[in-house]
């Protein structure tokens, strides 16, 4: 059975095409989500995509964390259910406490779109299996607001459980520790600012970014029964 | 009663500016030398409605955590008028 992936759009979302269509070229079941449902259809994967959430009003991912979906997100990852957030999607899941720090204005206060090259620090996450551990994947970022913060002591402490999943080799925007996507405690939640979708075909540029979510797709394989 | 609120959300001490880091830069161009420690934040004004200004305090501060401001990244002010 292929994994059935919901696709969370909210007014001002614009990756949702791109994530359908990487996932679907992969075997995948990929269908939209309505922000404002209060419930999930029958989903193994939930994907928070890119774009601008309620016009990122007030600061990036401040209102979309309010959004009714949001509860069934928290619980689908609770219960051992995958959940990836993308770009302004990583924004929303640090607004919304179910990853740690928050995203600030780049160093430099440049709007980055751009081919990045990011390290992968561990690859034993449901996120990231298919790659090897330092393995580089050539995926395009495209934000103002991915300076990654956190605190010294939280800082540390997702290093030594293995949180911090890629780094950035070269770091565009001034993130801490050059962070470019951290995991959740549990390895449930995935945040990063780089767009795997639009790197999944060499007619693109790069097809690393498949490893990403076929790594989520074996994972899934691997838990539900067959 | 109803009471006019302001909120001053600022970037917290010793988490890097690049707003105001810009702006302290571009002064100089324009002749104002001798300015230091610029940082830029957000003031929103708010009309609540409260028993008194320190009922009306407290709801504010309480909007100020869960959504005026993110607590990682920022502190904010509160002035009841």
């Amino acid at each position: 059975m292929s994994a059935r992936i919901g696709i969370v759009v909210f007014p001002g979302s614009n990756c949702e095409q791109d994530v359908l269509r990487a996932t679907s070229a992969l075997g995948a079941e990929p269908s939209y989500v309505w922000h404002a449902d209060v419930e999930l259809p029958d989903v193994d994967i939930v994907v928070l995509p890119g774009g601008f959430a309620h016009g990122d009003y007030l600061r990036t991912g401040a209102i979309a964390r309010f959004s009714p979906i949001m509860d069934a997100v928290a619980r689908h990852a609770e219960l051992g259910g995958l959940v990836i957030g993308i770009c302004n999607g990583f924004q929303v899941l640090c607004e919304a406490g179910l990853l740690p720090g928050a995203l600030r204005k780049n160093a430099g206060l440049k709007f980055l779109c751009k081919w990045v090259d990011v390290s992968v620090e561990n690859a034993n996450t449901p996120f990231t299996s298919r790659a090897q551990a330092g393995q580089v994947l050539h995926i395009p970022i495209n934000h103002f607001e991915g300076n990654y913060y956190c605190e010294a002591h939280e800082l540390a402490a997702m290093k030594a459980k293995g949180q911090v999943v890629l780094r950035y080799t070269d770091d565009p925007n001034g993130s801490i520790d050059a962070i470019a996507g951290i995991a959740n405690e549990d390895f449930t939640i995935f945040g990063l600012m780089p767009h795997p979708e639009r790197a999944c075909e060499s007619l693109l540029g790069s097809e690393d970014g498949a490893l990403i979510f076929s790594s989520m797709l074996d994972h899934v394989a691997k838990s539900v029964p067959v | 009663m109803s009471y006019v609120a302001s909120v001053n959300v600022m970037l917290k001490e010793g988490i890097a500016d690049p707003q105001g880091l810009t702006i302290q830069r571009a002064l100089p161009a324009l002749g104002f030398d001798g300015v230091g420690d610029v940082r830029v934040g957000k003031r929103i004004v708010l009309k609540v409605e409260a028993a008194n200004p320190d009922d009306a305090r407290e709801r504010v501060e309480k909007m100020c955590q869960r959504l005026l401001s993110n607590p990682v990244i920022e502190s904010f002010e509160v002035v009841v008028e």
